[in-house]
């Protein structure tokens, strides 16, 4: 079977197979062993004789070590080993790097970095040890760029030029040129960074915390210069990644070293501290968005720069400006996401990079254009969806934007939205409506995943494929449950274990799709040879309760399995689908918010955003990502801020009570609407990325609910009551009706 | 965390004297001790002491150092004559946090300034001498009243800003015998001394803190703060407040998020006295208490809002 993606798979074969499992809203497999405590987590696993390490960051922002005063504390109790290595890794890997990041931590890129490992016999002691280590530096953080401001900035890559934005904005009826801004996110999932290294002669076991299986196991075998073959990497339970564990970090490679020196086990997990401060962060932005119109409301200029920052080296530039490519018309188009070098930790992939703020600011910018013209924000963005893609002239694969915008307007109550500002009060607090368009950019990565029919009839799926708590276990059983006609009770799947094929991994809202295909295939080349064993066409083949039968025959699966099992290997990569079509998942976002009139506190009181995302795999998973979507496009729009001193860029809000993500209290009642639909260029189960759409607009859709409720327009994310309240009305005033 | 020598005691009595830090509720001062923040020698364990009822005082409420913030928050005459009290109690931290917390424990609690909270910088808090890396730094949630070159951090607490509006006392042991500090005295301005947050001296023990007859009239506690729970207050403000007659006659007021300590001004509750409410007469009343306010780029935003949150709250507590 050809295992690139070159024609898009109009039979929808999962339609067919009338089995009612894929698309149900089954729970999760892992579910009740996570809530149980049965389900470890990478620092979980109780090896015999294992030795704990801390990581020591540094004290400096730039510069190199001149010496450690290792002696001191390997006399304290339980110490057995300070490490500052070569080979230990002063960044984590980028998403998909499939090759060793930046190595020895004798050199210091930005403050925090960790720069020793200290191993004791307890966690105790080695923390003890690790806060106690003196280390004398070569001090150059006199040196280090920390104004994001104030850096020399370059274009991450050739900018998107089409036709002259600067006529085309000076001859438009209507136009906005305003310049945004965002602050850094952090990632901050749930389980912490850490990893077990085990050694057995040249081979290593590292138990880790990771998306992304077949490239960590590179990431890491390159690291320590050892051939890949050498490296078993066990992941089957990550709690949370959002892109922070796309690559190895720091405790992996540390954790490896140790357990050479000391012939041991040697666990390192990173404090929540030491995640916030080491591992990776969005990019703050500075974006400014030109948009210009016709009378009639039809984009003529679009234009979209963006100005970003990553450590010297970093090749990884927020994508800010990806959906703007390809979401809406105007003729005349300047694109650029603009670099600069700053002296703070690594930027990189977290959850939905680029639209997450990308699509935050050209929604509200679009908010603006249809305030100016005088139109309801649904009717300008419907005037301007292209048909074909703007610069390239593709075809959209599908787009359910259109009907995401009626019906999630529709069910939300879009009309009762007053067309002006300070129109509805509710006691102190100003009410007001806003939406937004979701897209983010779809994308197959290449995947393989072996399917066995046990002579029984059961069915086992193994992959290294990841489950970061997204539904991988559940949407893969459903997958091969729906095509070979097995109930989900006689399912089992296999997940996390670099022994197994090689998943895409966790990441860019592609796990399911591409994954999925690859189990799909092997099911399907399971079905081809049972349609052989009962002599008919495969097409004819229907397999359900353990019976095969098609074009008048029937056997029971098991008799024709004779005994031994059937195992094939599925296996997908993208190919000209990926190149002929615009791939993207759509959708629509609603928000009622109230501002405090007083104080300019945002509260939002509900929220509604409707979706299309091609087949819905697993209609709970589906919900559960586009929910804890939009609760992330909460924090970002109202409170989530990476906070760096000014003087050496070192994150002082590194924690869960400094760095303030939404707490229950912040998330109202939030309504999801999966739209019907099939999208065969991506995907031959017809589904594409759901897990980061959800984010992809939110904080647009609560900036203009901001303005419609008290007719401030906050240009700076998060929107906290400082900003908003030299420009509030008056509290007193009455009220205008 | 440093190794430290542990001991409990079974009354209160033992406190008194001892050169241990006293562990009640542990909520903050554990999570200092694993950063290092605090690395006392000795550590003593009050929990078993007693201290933990809820006594009627004459027409007031004698609450024992050990009653914890969510027996507090629950207590019927609490909410029923004190409710003030409770609505900040639960203003604050989370259910986890309140149901380990003692009374005593939250008003010792220190001040969540990041310098503070780490070892690696410079604080004359933490580290007298060493001088003040917030005054450039990151001090978006710091003191715009009352500081000083020396410190610039703010108490964080609720429940003492509920407190020092209802007037309530600290009482404490000392090796001298019992003695009675108002509450609006207990926390300490930074001037000269940042690393001292109130006037407990060494060998003392908070064992009650006592609320005078219940103030009639309304009571609310306002916090401001970019998410709804789980933060400290941007700003807060607690007031007491009775109308007669269409004119404010009796009011007591205390704020949050500005200063060293629950901040008191008696020249706001004086302007207000006799007054008819008016946002004239709010603005007036914000004038007296932002007089001597001074921001620290960071933080100048609070002193708009201070100035908008005491208007909602005196707007609240007067309209018909």
């Amino acid at each position: 079977m050809l295992t690139t993606y070159d024609t898009p798979d109009q039979r929808n074969l999962l339609d067919r197979t009338g089995q009612g499992i894929i698309g149900a809203p089954l729970d999760r497999p892992d579910g009740p062993l996570k809530v149980a405590g049965q389900a470890p987590y990478a620092a979980e696993y109780d090896l015999v004789g294992c030795a704990e390490g801390v990581l020591v960051g540094a004290a400096i922002s730039k510069g190199s070590i001149a010496a450690i005063h290792r002696d001191e504390v390997l006399a304290m109790p339980g110490v057995l080993l300070v490490l500052s290595d070569k080979a230990m890794l002063r960044r984590p890997a980028q998403g998909g790097a499939a090759q060793a990041p930046a190595q020895d931590v004798r050199q210091i890129d930005y403050h925090g970095q960790p720069v020793a490992l200290v191993v004791a016999e307890t966690f105790e002691q080695a923390t003890a040890a690790a806060k106690a280590l003196r280390i004398d530096y070569d001090d150059q953080s006199g040196s280090g760029r920390f104004d994001p401001d104030a850096l020399d900035f370059a274009p991450g890559e050739e900018p998107t030029v089409l036709g002259d934005i600067d006529e085309a904005m000076s001859k438009a009826a209507h136009r906005v040129d305003e310049t945004y801004r965002t602050e850094g996110h952090a990632s901050a999932a749930m389980e912490p960074h850490a990893a077990i290294a085990q050694w057995d002669g040249d081979d290593l076991t590292l138990w880790g915390s990771l998306q992304m299986v077949a490239p960590n196991v590179k990431e890491l075998a390159d690291s320590l210069r050892i051939p890949d073959a050498r490296v078993r990497i066990v992941a089957p339970y990550v709690g949370g990644g959002f892109g922070s564990k796309l690559g190895i970090s720091h405790e992996g490679v540390a954790a490896a070293l140790a357990a050479l020196e000391l012939q041991r086990p040697v666990r390192v997990t990173l404090s929540r501290q030491q995640v916030f401060e080491t591992v990776n962060r969005r990019s703050e932005t500075r974006q400014r968005v030109r948009l210009g119109a016709d009378a009639g409301g039809r984009l003529l200029a679009l234009g979209h720069e963006a100005w970003i920052s990553n450590l010297p080296a970093e090749d990884f530039a927020e994508p800010v400006t990806q959906a703007t490519q390809f979401l809406y018309g105007g003729d005349n188009r300047y694109l650029a996401v603009l670099k600069g070098e700053i002296t703070r930790l690594t930027a990189g992939s977290v959850r939905a990079p680029g639209e997450a703020v990308g699509m935050q600011v050209l929604e509200s910018v679009m908010d603006e254009l249809a305030h100016k013209i005088g139109i309801d924000p649904i009717e300008l963005r419907k005037r301007n969806l292209p048909a074909r893609l703007p610069g390239q002239d593709l075809p959209y694969s599908s787009r359910k934007l259109f009907e995401a915008m009626d019906e999630g307007g529709a069910a939300f109550g879009w009309s009762k939205r007053k067309p002006k500002p300070c129109m509805t009060r509710d006691g102190e607090w100003w009410v007001g409506m806003g939406m937004a368009s979701a897209a983010r950019v779809n994308m197959m990565q290449p995947a393989s995943a072996q399917v066995r029919l046990e002579a029984d009839g059961r069915v086992i799926v193994e992959t290294d494929q990841t489950d970061i708590g997204t539904g991988s276990y559940a949407i893969l059983g459903q997958i091969a449950g729906e095509m070979l006609g097995c109930p989900m009770d006689r399912v089992e799947v296999r997940l996390g274990d670099s022994r197994f094929p090689a998943g895409a991994g966790s990441g860019g809202s592609w796990a399911a799709s591409s994954t999925g295909s690859a189990v799909f295939r092997a099911c399907e080349s399971i079905r081809i040879e049972l349609a052989g064993r009962l002599r008919i066409d495969s097409e004819a083949l229907e397999l359900s309760g353990g019976i095969a039968r098609g074009a008048g025959k029937e056997a029971p699966v098991t008799r024709l399995l004779a005994g031994a099992p059937l195992e094939r290997i599925g296996r997908i990569k993208p190919g000209k689908t990926a190149d002929n079509y615009a791939q993207a998942s759509y959708g629509a976002f609603f928000c009622e918010a109230g501002v405090n009139a007083f104080t300019g506190e945002v509260r939002v009181r509900r929220m509604l955003g409707a979706f299309g995302f091609g087949r819905v795999l697993n209609a709970k998973t589906a919900r559960s990502q586009c929910l804890g979507g939009m609760v992330w496009g909460i924090g970002g729009a109202l409170s989530e801020e990476l906070q760096f001193d000014p003087r050496d860029g070192r994150l002082m809000n590194h924690d869960l009570a400094e760095y303030h993500i939404p707490v229950n209290r912040d998330v109202p009642p939030i309504e999801v609407l999966l739209l019907e639909e099939r999208d065969a260029a991506a995907s031959p189960i017809q589904a594409k990325g759901a897990g980061e759409l959800g984010i992809c607009g939110t904080g647009g859709a609560i900036a203009n609910a901001i303005f419609n409720a008290c007719g401030v327009r906050p240009r700076h994310f998060p929107i906290t009551p400082d900003k908003l309240l030299a420009q509030l009305p008056d509290p007193f005033a009455e009220i205008a009706s | 965390m440093r190794a430290f020598d542990y001991a409990r005691a079974t009354e209160a009595a033992e406190a008194v004297g001892s050169d241990a830090r006293l562990l009640a509720g542990g909520t903050n001062l554990l999570d200092l001790m694993k950063l290092e923040v605090e690395t006392p020698a000795r550590v003593l364990d009050i929990n078993r002491t007693g201290l933990d009822r809820i006594e009627a005082d004459g027409e007031g409420l004698r609450i024992g150092a050990l009653v914890s913030n969510s027996a507090c928050a629950a207590d019927a005459r609490v909410r029923a004559d004190w409710p003030l009290l409770a609505q900040a109690i639960l203003a604050g931290a989370s259910p986890q946090l309140r149901n380990k917390a003692t009374m005593a424990g939250n008003l010792c609690q220190r001040t969540r300034c990041q310098y503070f909270m780490r070892t690696d910088t410079r604080c004359n808090k933490r580290e007298p001498g060493s001088g003040c890396d917030a005054l450039e730094g990151v001090n978006r949630n710091h003191a715009i009243l009352g500081a000083s070159e020396a410190c610039i951090a703010t108490y964080p607490g609720d429940m003492a800003v509920a407190l020092a509006a209802l007037d309530a006392w600290v009482e404490i042991d000392s090796p001298s015998g019992r003695r009675s500090v108002a509450l609006r005295e207990f926390h300490r301005l930074p001037n000269g001394i940042a690393h001292r947050d109130n006037v407990l001296e060494p060998g003392e023990i908070i064992t009650a803190i006592t609320l005078p007859a219940p103030v009639r009239g309304r009571q609310i506690y306002r916090k401001v703060r970019e998410r709804s729970s789980y933060a400290f207050a941007l700003v807060s403000v607690a007031l007491v407040l009775r109308m007669d007659a269409g004119r404010i006659a009796a009011a007591q007021l205390a704020f949050g998020g500005l200063a060293h300590k629950p901040w008191t001004d008696s020249r706001v509750a004086e302007a207000l006295l006799g007054q008819k409410p008016s946002p004239a007469l709010f603005d007036k009343a914000a004038d007296l208490l932002l007089s001597g306010a001074q921001g620290q780029g960071e933080n100048d935003f609070k002193i708009p809002l201070a100035r908008r949150t005491l208007a909602a709250v005196l707007h609240d507590a007067t309209k018909e």
